[in-house]
């Protein structure tokens, strides 16, 4: 059992080890900003995620305590990614506005940081 | 009375369960001091949150989060592939327009984020008026095909949950 246990702990480290190597090379390989977003975003999480749940196992069947503290540095980590990511694209597309080309949009208001939102005083509906 | 108490009753249940989670250790003093959290935290929040979401289908949001989880696994393989076994000068990389039918603000962010998240697309911008949001694709032959797959895997589920 205590073999079992060992096996699945090493497996998910060398997984996390895996992705954590490929996002962080991606970082390096990738040619623009953008594209560098995807490696961090993605290939990261599952880096962290494979650490966790390997701690998590090791807890449960070394030390017999059962931990959730793995799991909400999970559900903080889900949630802060996708933010964070959102905010270096936006600030990306303010800073270089003039040299990266963004396909027209399909409606009348225009790209949230050229143009103001149509009606403000519309409380909440269809506000982003 | 009671809903002026507790404004957003899955906040306030979420706060106390992310607090017993976070001491670790169940007792009554822990859960007594998780619910003091789980009402002042959204009474004093309340005022920038004027507008309760609707939330419906508990079974369709546990479908959404499976779904979600397990395309952030795919995402995490298929970006990884892209790195390292597609060279620089094949990557398509595109912008796609995605217009999306979905109105209320917190189904948006949860869109965008999910996008984010999962297969080879990070969502960057929306319109002013929030009917599309800008998203960027590392690598896609089928730009149309991304767009609907956005549409029918997320934007359709969510719609069902935020109706």
């Amino acid at each position: 059992m205590d073999q079992i246990m060992e096996i699945l702990v090493t497996f998910f480290l060398v997984i996390s080890g895996i992705f954590g190597l490929v996002g962080s090379f991606g970082l390096i390989k990738l040619r623009d900003t953008m594209q560098r977003l995807h490696a961090p975003t993605k290939a990261t999480t599952l880096g962290v995620g494979g650490v966790l749940i390997a701690s998590m196992i090791y807890f449960f069947a070394f030390e017999d305590t059962l931990s959730f503290h793995e799991l909400l540095i999970t559900i903080f980590l889900l949630l802060t990614a996708p933010v964070a990511a959102n905010f270096i694209a936006k600030t990306l597309l303010i800073e270089k506005a003039d040299k990266i080309a963004l396909p027209p949009s399909g409606c009348d208001a225009g790209w949230a940081i050229h143009n103001d939102p149509p009606n403000l005083a519309n409380n909440g509906e269809s506000r982003g | 009375m009671f809903k002026r108490l507790i404004p957003h009753p899955f906040l306030s249940v979420g706060l106390v369960v992310v607090w017993l989670m976070l001491v670790n250790h169940f007792s009554l003093g822990n859960l007594l001091l998780g619910a003091v959290l789980g009402i002042l935290v959204p009474a004093l929040t309340g005022p920038y949150w004027p507008n309760k979401p609707s939330v419906g289908r508990p079974l369709k949001i546990i479908e959404y989060i499976l779904v979600v989880l397990w395309d952030i696994v795919v995402a995490n393989v298929q970006v990884a592939l892209l790195i390292l076994f597609k060279r620089n000068a094949n990557l398509k990389s595109q912008w796609i327009v995605v217009p999306m039918e979905l109105t209320s603000p917190e189904a948006i962010t949860v869109l965008a984020g999910t996008i984010t998240m999962t297969p080879g697309t990070v969502s960057a911008m929306l319109t002013a008026d929030a009917s599309e949001i800008l998203v960027h694709c590392l690598h896609t032959d089928d730009p149309e095909g991304t767009r609907d797959d956005i549409k029918n895997r997320y934007e359709r589920r969510l719609k069902e949950i935020f109706q």
